[in-house]
């Protein structure tokens, strides 16, 4: 197993510390483009979450709200095959990641024409008068938030689909000879029991779904921009490794400390 | 009596719709959930349906309206330029970081769940992280390495980045996989007289096999359509996630469409025949 370990040490504990490492650098006095030295400057910190602040509070906000949409499409749909599909069981579950065999990014870049203002989904929308006359659904952040709903669903619908098919149905049973109504069994009995699935699927959406920049760039505009998008720019564009350090450096430690925030107050430990 | 009739009247003619519409409304409450799936599914298969209608679109500049109906992107998909140079990158990449992937990551699962040993939770904590942790962290920090030690991006870049990000899911598919054996099989071997190795290779390699393979099944997918990591570590070389993205500005060629689909329904294939076997074999 050493090798191994030794792998993930090299290609991933040694790159955190580069990472860390160049977060402090600043511009080399020679004036070269991508030439830094480390003069462990921490107010890059502060710089960097004043110019991206709008970005950085996006990504979150992004990455909720497509979570608990993720949440409410997956949560009947993993009931549904958990309990009352019978022996299509494990033929759903493979249908229900078969999206990851076919390109992540055909996937979205085939929303981005369902989307389009020509689609289907668009005419419908307006001739039901639900949606104004200029308004579109490409270039949005409706679309963003669709794109990373859509693409990270199964991350979702499986921890639900683990947790509900693991539930004794005799517990269920007993609820309704208890006198508890079909919705009072639900929220007594089996929520509380897909716990573990409900904070597995959520951290497992989230966490991609903050980091990702896919989405933004492909079906949103400017200002959509999450800080993946930043991380990306101002590496390749800008050449300005410093700053993007310190955007990976922060988002990792956010998440980090969302998800001990959030793993600490579900009570769950059983996640790794 | 008078009231007698009026209710004997009233009855049979309220009653059919009555009965009717409830037990629509019965159909429908029990039925719910099955009606949602099926929407559910349509919303997931969306856009696959999408990419493979449009493989069989007549090639143009771009792909975005219809122009008719054509077999050629699926005779020819190599007639675009770039796509297969991109997809047979992608292809080398899968295979070797599969491989490697697979190996490292067997040998820790079965460290992991056959010793207790100093540093295991170290061990569990340092497997669990990656997974942990959103693509473009792994990304810029893996270029801040290569950067600071002048590493040249191609190839090798490529395949250490996605070996590293495959060897967890391969660890927790076959640990899974170890765990669920029974011990006993293993026991009854060792009672037979077989030597540990050929107890391993006789009574524990075959039982595990099918986890492994799906590990390095996941391993290779995973691979192939990585973009965020690649994209950061790549260089000049170019895989076929990247030609897409590249590619979404200025139209992406039909024949892009059918790899994507070709390489969806082959998974969607092997993955099926898989399960199928599995249910006709008892499992051990």
């Amino acid at each position: 197993m050493l090798p191994g370990l030794l792998w993930l040490g090299v290609f991933f504990v040694v790159p955190l510390g580069t990472l860390l490492a160049t977060s402090t650098q600043t511009a080399a006095p020679s004036g070269e483009t991508g030439a830094f030295q480390q003069t462990f400057r921490l107010a890059n910190y502060w710089d960097a979450l004043q110019t991206y602040e709008a970005q950085f509070i996006r990504s979150f906000v992004y990455a909720a709200i497509a979570t608990a949409l993720a949440l409410a499409i997956s949560y009947p749909l993993a009931y549904a095959i958990a309990f009352k599909v019978g022996r299509w069981r494990n033929l759903l579950l493979v249908l229900v990641v078969a999206p990851f065999f076919c390109s992540f990014l055909l996937r979205t870049l085939a929303w981005r024409q369902i989307l389009a203002d020509e689609g289907f989904v668009v005419r419908t929308l307006k001739s039901l008068n639900l949606m104004g006359e200029t308004t579109t659904l490409t270039a949005s952040a409706v679309a963003v938030v669709a794109g990373i709903t859509y693409n990270f669903l199964p991350f979702m619908t499986l921890p639900l689909y683990a947790s509900l098919e693991r539930i004794d149905p005799r517990l269920i049973e007993a609820g309704g000879d208890l006198y508890a109504g079909a919705l009072t069994t639900f929220r007594k009995v089996t929520f509380p029991l897909s716990l573990p699935g409900v904070v597995a699927g959520t951290l497992l959406t989230f966490i991609p779904a903050a980091g990702d920049y896919v989405n933004a760039e492909l079906l949103g505009n400017p200002n959509t921009r999450m800080i993946g998008n930043v991380v990306q720019s101002r590496f390749f564009t800008i050449v300005d490794y410093p700053t993007a350090a310190v955007l990976s450096f922060l988002l990792m430690a956010t998440i980090l400390v969302l998800v001990a925030f959030y793993v600490r107050r579900a009570g769950t430990e059983e996640l790794v | 009596m008078s009231a007698q009739t009026s209710i004997s009247s009233s009855v049979p003619t309220s009653a059919p719709t009555s009965s009717r519409s409830h037990r629509a409304r019965r159909w429908l409450g029990a039925n719910a959930l099955r009606i949602y799936a099926v929407i559910a599914f349509a919303y997931i298969f969306l856009p696959i349906a999408y990419v493979t209608v449009f493989s069989f679109n007549v090639p143009g500049r771009t792909n975005l309206v219809w122009r008719g109906f054509t077999l050629t992107n699926w005779a020819n998909p190599c007639d675009a330029p770039d796509v297969c140079a991109a997809v047979g990158n992608s292809l080398k990449i899968g295979l070797v970081s599969t491989v490697l992937a697979t190996l490292l990551g067997t040998l820790i699962a079965f460290a992991l769940a056959r010793h207790r040993f100093r540093g295991r939770s170290t061990t569990n904590l340092l497997l669990f992280l990656p997974m942990a942790t959103p693509e473009v962290v792994l990304a810029a920090s893996l270029l801040t390495l290569f950067l600071n030690f002048r590493v040249n991006l191609g190839f090798s870049t490529i395949i250490a980045a996605h070996v590293m990000f495959c060897i967890s899911f391969v660890v927790v598919t076959v640990k899974a996989r170890i765990a669920g054996l029974d011990p006993r099989l293993e026991q009854a071997a060792m009672d037979l007289y077989a030597t540990p190795f050929e107890t391993f290779r006789r009574i524990t390699l075959p039982l595990v096999a099918p986890g492994i393979a799906g590990a390095a099944l996941l391993s290779f997918s995973l691979s192939f359509d990585d973009f965020i990591i690649t994209n950061f570590v790549s260089g000049n070389v170019n895989t076929f996630p990247k030609f897409i993205y590249v590619s979404a500005g200025r139209g992406i060629p039909a024949q892009a469409y059918v790899i994507g689909a070709a390489a969806f329904f082959l998974s969607l294939i092997i993955v099926l025949l898989a399960e199928t076997v599995r249910r006709r074999r008892p499992t051990p």
